[in-house]
């Protein structure tokens, strides 16, 4: 263990500890852009500057390692407008449009930018032009807002492990970029939009959709078995983003499906109810081409809105709309008529990656215990 | 009477650019067309040399017969046929292509350490390096020297780290030493830069061998088997020069598994970096060849305990690794004593700008500025006055004249407000504006910052164009002190040594020549009459003697008048290209 002081207050940390990790400790309050307490340290944006007693110059406390006996200060007049000078500086090539910004009270630069009472800049001048050019439906890349605090990289390569982007030129020209500035193709996890403390990245699926007066309902992404932790934004009833907290289980992470596969859930064509199939079973509706076309049309999404009339349950004259308990009374009574008659063996189930594992556990117990086979399977499985 | 004639064309960087190459296969066609070997059984050979530093006199060729030697200055390929047939055939040298006594006055007051061989021996011959004591000091250290002693050797040598830092290198080599690892990592920074300065370069070109040789006995003191030569894939005759060495080397058992048939094994090979600048910087080279974007990184350990890899790593300049064989050889007093008591031995420096003598020179630690731009460089061009001299290449500071008895040594010149860096001196005469020059520097700075922090990125950006529209005559009340204060900040809060000393020239300049900003920015002029926007030309009426001259080569019809009466300039037109100014042979046309 190492013991520092910072401002007067003394603290024991562990070895590899930064000196911010300490004062995060203390809970001494350091701004920061480029710091994520998941990546590796960075020291790019300058904020988290602090002064050690005997260092000539302030160090960037987070990516200075915490040592033994050292004296910091984390506040004095100097260091106070030594950041002010860098926000100003980092402003001054940022478009001053919080007002329609998506990211707009959510924002670590704007809210720095209040804290230190950046309403004047000393410093104008050009600022990086930045031609919008993404035609993914996921991401909106601004990269007018980039601060270039390089945590999109990091995360990207660092925990999502695919790299798609990285810093490309020098000087006011740097950006951030995939390989020879093509359009972004990648996994769209979104792990960047969520690490990004600026309007540089978001989801276009949630552009223009408001950013104040939200619910936040924390929920299990429905998606597989691994049960990410999501909130949900929620105004007027309907889910308008999906975000994670950093202080769940898989730190704040998810998948293109969980961050971005929301639609379902407003979908006209989702299901809400029970249906019983009412069409005789040899009723050539059924064919392998029908089947296919009917998925194909409905797959088409909820947006395209033409989707097929006989898999549209309201409309279909395949299916009619039940109540749970008839729906499971017809499930039952069917199933206990085909194991009386066929034997149990001839009944299997499929059960799905998007239940929770105690879900797909009282499955199979339900098939081996009450149906009393071992015919269950998973879709995971292939 | 048998005679042995040696013929040495300079073939370094610059001799290179100037013909050398040309030079010397035009003397190697004469002598093999003369048949003089077979006629009188004489041995007569051409071959080539390093960079000798002076490369305004370029191509500089030596004839050498029977150890007394003539030498040429700017040698051209037509000129060889006369040098040989009255020189080498008749014995009279072509008094009139002699060097004359600016080149022995610029020789004569410098003391050559690490450029001792550049020059004298071919380059790319290990066995022309070996006769003069090459590699001896290598096959002490390794065969009959302990890690222990080298590295007292070099500490006692007080040698500091030549790219400019000035940290001592003997201490680097004992902190990496202390850690133990299965690899270590010895590389040799070649990244050079800096606008005009190539030292590093002619080291590399001019004598390999001498870097080879102080990276194996650096191996050997920090317990090494790996290391990288890094310098820039565009110094193609360096990277040539270089792995051919290497080639020599393996060939010769000197590099390898089992050098000199001890336990050492240290093998070697040259990196050819992208050509950014900021790989000058230790943790963004290393970055660059572990195969990621060139970006320094916070230095959260010492690079000698986690470096290249995260293995224990020396990285030294292409000049401190040069000085290592001599040091060895000659012992550290020796070293010490050409020195300052804080820093030892010599320090080479690109002398460029309004001198007369621009070249490449080496002096001893503690040499006045005068004496080098006075001395050495024979002073201002053209009879103008000495203003200041930049020195530490673009993020180096301007020094003035009051403080041109300033020893160069590391402390005394960041005491001045400038740095060694990599040794790239500027003369500047009055000629030369010195905000325009400092906004010259900052737009490299700029230019190269890698982007990572945000003071150099856009604090620079925003110094660029504050001096910008200094010289533009749109500057405002209080731009100097905006200017101060920004590169305070820059200085203070950047990232790496690039970014902390961007801010120099600006800093330093606004120390010793406020005046001249001020008028820049109140008065709207330029004093120097260098920043466009600011000058105005004239015609002098009673000196313009009506030649038309100047009217004719107006590019923008802006003069006006009739033959053989004074022109005079049509401001409003005037698009201020000074070709007038050029063109005029009666000093009629006056720019202010």
């Amino acid at each position: 263990m190492i013991t520092l002081k910072i401002n007067g207050k003394k603290i024991s940390v562990g070895e590899s500890s930064t000196v911010l990790d300490a004062a995060r400790r203390l809970d001494i309050p350091i701004p920061t852009l480029c710091h994520h307490p998941e990546l590796s340290p960075f020291g790019g944006c300058r904020l988290c500057l602090v002064e050690i007693k005997g260092h000539p110059r302030p160090v960037a406390s987070c990516s200075t390692l915490a040592r033994e006996g050292m004296d910091v200060i984390t506040s004095s007049t100097r260091l106070e407008q030594l950041r002010k000078t860098t926000l100003e500086l980092l402003l001054s090539d940022h478009p001053q449009d919080c007002m329609v910004c998506e990211r707009a009270g959510d924002c670590t630069l704007q809210e720095l930018a209040y804290f230190y009472g950046i309403r004047e800049n000393r410093f104008t001048g050009a600022q990086r032009p930045r031609g919008k050019r993404d035609d993914n439906p996921f991401i909106s890349r601004d990269m007018e807002k980039c601060i270039l605090c390089g945590q999109c990289v990091r995360v990207c390569d660092e925990v999502q492990g695919v790299g798609a982007i990285d810093f490309a030129y020098r000087g006011m020209t740097t950006k951030i970029t995939p390989a020879f500035e093509r359009d972004l193709d990648c996994e769209f996890c979104g792990q960047c939009v969520a690490v990004c403390p600026t309007g540089a990245l978001s989801g276009k699926m949630w552009a223009r959709k408001g950013r104040q007066n939200f619910d936040e309902v924390d929920t299990v992404c429905p998606y597989c078995g691994c049960g990410c932790t999501i909130t949900l934004h929620v105004r007027r009833n309907a889910v308008v983003r999906v975000s994670s907290r950093i202080d769940t289980f898989h730190e704040g992470c998810l998948c293109a499906k969980g961050r971005f596969g929301y639609g379902f859930i407003q979908s006209p064509d989702r299901l809400t109810r029970p249906l019983i199939r009412i069409a005789p079973k040899d009723n050539s509706h059924f064919s392998h081409d029908h089947i296919n076309q009917s998925l194909r049309s409905f797959l088409k999404g909820p947006r395209g809105g033409t989707a097929d009339s006989s898999v549209n349950p309201q409309a279909s004259a395949l299916f009619k709309e039940v109540s749970w308990e008839e729906a499971l009374d017809y499930a039952g009574s069917r199933l206990k008529e085909i194991e009386e008659r066929y034997g149990p063996d001839c009944i299997g189930g499929l059960s799905s990656a998007r239940c929770t594992n105690e879900e797909n556990y009282l499955f199979q117990k339900f098939m081996r215990a009450v149906i009393g086979t071992n015919n269950v399977d998973h879709c995971a499985r292939y | 009477m048998n005679r042995e004639i040696i013929i040495k064309v300079c073939t370094g960087t610059s001799g290179v650019a100037s013909g050398g190459e040309e030079v010397l296969a035009t003397f190697r066609n004469i002598i093999a067309s003369a048949g003089l070997e077979a006629s009188s059984a004489e041995r007569c050979s051409a071959e080539q040399s390093g960079c000798r530093g002076f490369c305004k006199k370029d191509v500089i060729v030596d004839v050498i017969i029977n150890g007394e030697k003539t030498t040429y200055m700017h040698v051209k390929p037509d000129m060889a046929p006369k040098i040989f047939e009255e020189h080498i055939m008749r014995g009279v040298p072509v008094a009139e292509w002699i060097t004359d006594r600016e080149y022995h006055e610029f020789r004569d007051k410098q003391t050559k350490v690490v450029l001792s061989a550049c020059g004298e021996i071919d380059q790319e011959d290990i066995h022309a390096y070996r006769s003069i004591g090459g590699y001896e000091a290598t096959h002490k250290a390794v065969l009959s020297m302990t890690p222990e002693e080298i590295i007292s050797v070099v500490r006692q040598s007080n040698l500091r780290g030549r790219g400019g830092g000035g940290f001592p290198t003997g201490l680097k080599w004992e902190l990496c030493s202390r850690f133990i690892s299965d690899t270590k990592y010895v590389i040799c920074n070649g990244n050079e830069s800096d606008p005009g300065a190539f030292m590093d370069t002619s080291i590399m070109e001019g004598n390999p061998h001498s870097v080879i040789e102080g990276m194996i006995i650096c191996a050997k003191a920090i317990g090494s088997n790996q290391g990288y030569i890094y310098t820039k894939a565009e110094y193609a005759l360096t990277v040539r020069r270089l792995q051919k060495a290497i080639r020599q080397c393996y060939e010769m058992g000197f590099l390898g598994k089992n050098i000199f048939g001890s336990e050492c094994n240290f093998d070697l090979r040259v990196f050819q970096g992208a050509g950014a600048f900021v790989c000058g910087e230790a943790t963004a080279l290393m970055r660059s060849i572990e195969g990621k974007r060139g970006m320094p990184s916070s230095k959260m350990w010492r690079t000698a305990e986690s470096g290249l890899w995260n293995r224990p790593t020396v990285l030294n300049n292409v000049e401190t690794f040069a000085n290592i064989p001599k040091i060895i050889a000659n012992g550290a007093k020796w070293f010490r004593n050409l020195g300052t008591e804080r820093s030892g031995g010599t320090k080479v420096f690109s002398l460029s700008g309004r001198v007369k003598n621009t070249g490449l020179i080496e002096v001893p630690m503690g040499t006045t500025l005068r004496e080098i731009i006075f001395d050495i460089g024979g002073g201002i061009e053209g009879g103008k006055i000495f203003k200041g001299v930049h020195i530490g290449g673009p993020t180096g500071g301007c020094i003035p004249a009051e403080l041109l008895d300033t020893e160069v040594d590391y402390e005394s010149l960041a005491q001045a407000g400038s740095m060694m860096g990599s040794g790239g001196m500027v003369v500047l005469d009055e000629g030369n504006c010195i905000v325009d020059t400092a906004k010259f520097f900052v737009s490299i700075s700029q230019a190269e910052s890698c982007g990572k922090c945000t003071p150099c990125r856009i604090g620079t950006k925003r110094m660029l164009e504050i001096l910008e529209r200094i010289t533009n005559g749109s500057g405002r009340d209080g731009d100097s002190a905006l200017l101060e204060e920004l590169g305070q900040h820059i200085r203070a809060t950047s990232l790496c040594g690039l970014g902390m000393t961007a801010p120099n020239p600006v800093l330093s300049t606004l120390r010793y020549f406020r005046d001249e900003y001020e008028q820049h920015i109140s008065k709207k002029r330029c004093p120097a009459a260098v920043c466009r926007a600011l000058i105005t030309y004239a015609i002098l009426g009673d000196i313009c003697t009506g030649c038309g001259a100047c009217k004719r080569v107006c590019p923008a019809d802006a003069i006006r008048g009739t033959k053989k009466k004074p022109h005079h300039i049509d401001a409003g037109i005037c698009i201020k290209c000074g070709t007038c100014f050029d063109v005029c042979k009666f000093k009629a046309v006056t720019k202010s």
